[in-house]
């Protein structure tokens, strides 16, 4: 229905442009045109089409909760609870469609046939004005044409505004994003407290059994401490950074300050493959290959090692993000001006001690930037983790031992069927919220110094 | 010059060599470590590119078959019971065996196997009646044993072949009544949970049709997002707003987009879980701001000449941005979408929230078909403790990877090939 609605408008406003430029050459035989033929069609379109779909996404969003609402009126006088009420819509909803397979009680019966009439209402009642405003926008837009009124312009404004509105798309997804998470977030934080989360201490949400449909208050103060998750990311990203910084910054410092341009031109993007491997890859690589070697190390020099420990995927994790670290920091080093260099070499010191001693610390702005960025993805990186570190939250400073982190416990908790309005969900829309407060923290911080350092050389 | 000079100058230049040697290794370590990995899947990876069968003689007897028809219709063949002529097919190969045994005989072929002998019937229906020879898929862990993968000076117990079947193998092996050929199935059968008959021809689809859906969304929107915030945006608080926000999604771990998808698409719009359409609408935001990015870049890198001129004609500016700035800045524009379009094809975290790890053994025909995609199934297979399913991890990793340097070679492509230089 709605579809066949949709292709109509469509049809109808290329209808309307070439009815539109046909008008506009019959015109050019009496009198002078205003703009080009095409913009006649085009006019006609616009008008055609935007405010009838317009109306008909609107219509679309705001329907089904007035619906809702219609059919929850016979039921305000029962004293049912927010989520009792969901349970009738979803019911009435099913009777409506033919699926519902519980037993029907004829008040269940009464409001399924009122739900369909008022569907049924609601259907004409949104073609009715539908084609109503195809009728008023086009004769509207028909008669400036036949009046000759300026065409262009107004074409114009129409497209940069849709331009304008695409670029607000960007800006819905981060309102999305926030709402989204928000929204679930605060519901979780009604039945958690949010000092016990940022406080507590255990991690446990497989414990929060549900009892009479209510979950135990007992335990649930007990299940949701996120403490071991937030030190079982940042040390995972530390491990990480033990191995990405070194290796990272000595070979940028080498790509761009001693390398020939023979080296640079292939060693360059041979690394910068490493960021082009997806990380399900690297995970894999940690699981099966990096996470027994480890072991087997370990137990060779008598250190008990999990097969899962948190040093594989951290050094893993590592590798990928070296090409962050190397090319920002090649870029940074690149942008340090040239007088600096041929200041220190006219004082005699060599290549190494000017990279040390003048270029580092002009640079160290820019690499410092370019390190939190790199922190930033470590802290965000979900599969390594999930596939090679274990899914147990430990409090542990044993980088042997396994741990999890924000990401990993996100996917713990949501792969397979998510219960919504089960607090053990919303604990993972909790930790999806911290983790997205640290992450664009970060990013903040980085991206200003970054900028602060461009400006002060270019 | 002193002796003393003489010494600070020597350990100066060894301090500037060693220093120089550091940046050395650690380059070599980088590239090492991108050595190591590679070989890793390709050693890993390559067998299972070939599919081990058992050869042996099949007796469509009519009467085992249950058919009565003097000259049986294409029904009647399809109807028959083929149980016991598959049964017998296989105990043939040891005929002393005593019954209760046979089931090891059995289990060296995969589960399948009566309907092998059945689709040979179908295809060629004048075998009704005689002996014929018949290759049937050998089962996953036969095929390891065959491919070198399995350690077999192991105890039995410990074993998944036991010394019968090992005996068994060995045998004909030496006859050469185990083959070995290329691995088509892989690449044209669904996900199984049996690893010899899994391949990635339903993941291949969902990351295919996910992309498609990706592409869709993201890049219409992301090109006049750009062409907007690169023509036409007024310096002000709001454009500037509207940057730092797209700056900072592009940082967002893709986690996040995750649970976007599913607290927004699945909950709120009730659009069908597990689906490709869902899974690329989540990719195509993830991917917006990138191809925003690229597109602006390649806006901004048209020369001023180029507007100037159309002006100086008498374009309007609408004109002249959708006449000469825009078509001149495609090429820039493509490649960073395809760029995009790869970083999301390696995406596994927001697919996987988004309910698209479900087991799929069938191929998807429309976006709206359940699916999985190649990342989510190497993660998928590699949750499995079944020895086969290793080298079909490795596999299905070669098959992304080659993937992933196809579009990013194509991104280079058009970038050399359609981009105008100016000087």
């Amino acid at each position: 229905m709605n579809l066949i609605l949709v292709t109509f408008i469509i049809l109808l406003a290329f209808t309307s442009y070439y009815f539109g430029r046909k008008k506009a050459l019959v015109i050019q035989s009496s009198q002078r045109l205003t703009a080009l033929p095409k913009f006649y069609g085009y006019y006609l379109a616009a008008w055609c089409a935007a405010p009838a779909l317009i109306i008909f996404a609107l219509w679309s969003v705001f329907e089904p909760s007035i619906v809702k609402t219609f059919i929850l009126q016979d039921y305000t006088d029962q004293n049912l609870t927010k989520n009792e009420l969901q349970l009738i819509y979803t019911k009435v909803k099913a009777l409506a469609a033919g699926t519902y397979t519980g037993n029907i009680t004829n008040f269940l019966d009464e409001s399924a046939n009122k739900y369909i009439q008022l569907k049924g209402i609601a259907n004409s009642a949104k073609v009715a004005i539908i084609l109503a405003i195809l009728i008023f926008s086009l004769s509207f837009a028909y008669r400036s044409v036949q009046k000759n009124d300026r065409m262009r312009e107004p074409v114009e404004i129409f497209l940069k505004w849709v331009l304008f509105v695409a670029s607000l798309g960007a800006v819905l997804v981060t309102i999305g994003i926030v709402f989204s998470l928000l929204f679930e977030a605060i519901r979780f934080f009604q039945a958690v407290k949010i000092f016990d989360f940022i406080f507590g201490t255990h991690w446990y949400p497989a414990k929060t059994f549900v009892r009479d449909g209510q979950p135990d208050p007992e335990l649930m103060k007990d299940a949701f401490g996120a403490v071991p998750l937030f030190a079982g990311t940042f040390f995972i990203a530390f491990i990480a950074m033990c191995v990405a910084i070194p290796i990272g910054l000595l070979s940028g410092i080498y790509l761009s300050e001693y390398a020939g341009r023979g080296v640079r031109k292939y060693a360059k993007p041979i690394i910068e493959i490493l960021a082009g491997i997806p990380t399900v890859v690297y995970g894999f690589f940690a699981a099966l290959t990096v996470g027994p070697f480890v072991k087997e190390i370990g137990n060779a020099m008598g250190l008990e090692v999990s097969a899962e420990s948190a040093l594989a995927a951290g050094a893993v994790m590592g590798v990928m993000i070296i090409p962050f670290i190397s090319s920002l920091s090649d870029d940074v080093i690149t942008a340090v001006p040239q007088n600096l260099r041929d200041g220190s070499y006219a004082m005699g010191a060599t290549k190494s001690e000017t990279v040390k001693k003048v270029i580092f610390p002009a640079a160290l702005p820019g690499i410092v930037g370019s390190i939190l960025l790199a922190v930033s993805r470590a802290v965000g990186e979900t599969m390594i983790v999930v596939m090679a570190s274990g899914l147990a939250a430990n409090l542990t400073m044993n980088p042997l031992e396994s741990t999890s982190t924000i990401t990993a416990q996100i996917v713990v908790i949501l792969i397979g069927d998510q219960q919504f309005g089960d607090p053990k969900t919303q604990s993972a829309f909790a930790l999806g919220i911290s983790l997205f407060i640290v992450t664009l923290f970060l990013n903040v911080i980085a991206l200003s110094v970054v900028k602060k350092y461009r400006e002060k050389y270019e | 010059m002193n002796s003393f000079k003489k010494n600070l100058l020597k350990k100066r230049y060894n301090a500037e060599r060693r220093f120089q040697w550091y940046g050395k290794i650690a380059i070599g370590l980088a590239l090492s470590f991108l050595a190591v990995f590679m070989f890793q899947i390709f050693s890993k990876g390559y067998s299972a590119f070939q599919k081990t069968w058992i050869a042996t003689e099949v007796h469509y007897d009519k009467e085992l078959l249950l058919i009565d028809a003097e000259s049986p219709s294409k029904d009647d063949l399809e109807n028959a019971d083929y149980y016991d002529v598959a049964y017998k097919a296989m105990t043939s190969l040891d005929p002393g065996l005593p019954e209760e045994e046979d089931r090891q005989l059995i289990q060296m072929v995969s589960y399948k196997y009566e309907t092998e002998v059945k689709d040979l019937l179908l295809k060629n229906p004048d075998f009704l009646g005689k002996i014929v020879p018949i290759k049937l898929t050998a089962s996953d862990d036969v095929d390891q044993v065959h491919k070198g993968n399995y350690p077999r000076d192991i105890p039995e117990k410990n074993r998944r072949v036991n010394d019968y079947q090992l005996q068994i193998y060995d045998m004909l092996n030496e006859r050469g009544d185990i083959l070995s050929e290329f691995n088509i199935s892989f690449f044209t059968s669904p996900d199984s949970r049996e690893a010899e008959l899994a391949g990635i021809a339903s993941s291949f689809m969902g990351t295919v049709f996910s992309i498609l859906v990706c592409l869709a969304f993201s890049f219409p929107v992301a090109v006049l997002a750009a062409i907007y915030l690169e023509e036409f945006a007024p310096k002000n608080k709001f454009t500037d707003f509207i940057e730092v926000n797209i700056n900072n999604l592009a940082a967002v771990p893709s986690i996040v987009f995750g649970l976007l998808g599913l607290g927004v698409l699945l909950a709120v719009f009730n659009l069908p879980r597990s689906t490709p359409l869902v899974g690329g609408i989540t990719l195509s935001l993830m991917t917006l701001p990138t191809i925003i990015i690229a597109a602006r870049a390649s806006l901004k890198a048209v020369p001023p000449s180029i507007r100037e001129a159309a002006l100086a004609m008498g374009a309007s500016n609408m004109q002249t941005t959708m006449h000469h700035t825009v078509p001149l800045s495609m090429p820039g524009t493509l490649s960073g979408t395809i760029i995009g379009l790869a970083q999301a094809l390696g995406e596994t975290a927001p697919l996987i929230l988004i309910g698209m790890v479900a087991f799929v053994n069938t191929i998807p025909g429309t976006p709206v078909d359940p699916a999985a995609s190649l990342p989510v199934q190497i993660y998928i297979w590699s949750e499995s403790a079944e020895r086969g399913f290793v080298e079909k991890v490795s596999a299905c990793i070669m098959v992304l990877l080659a993937f992933l340097i196809l579009m990013n070679l194509a991104a280079q492509i058009v970038r050399h090939k359609f981009e105008k230089k100016w000087s």
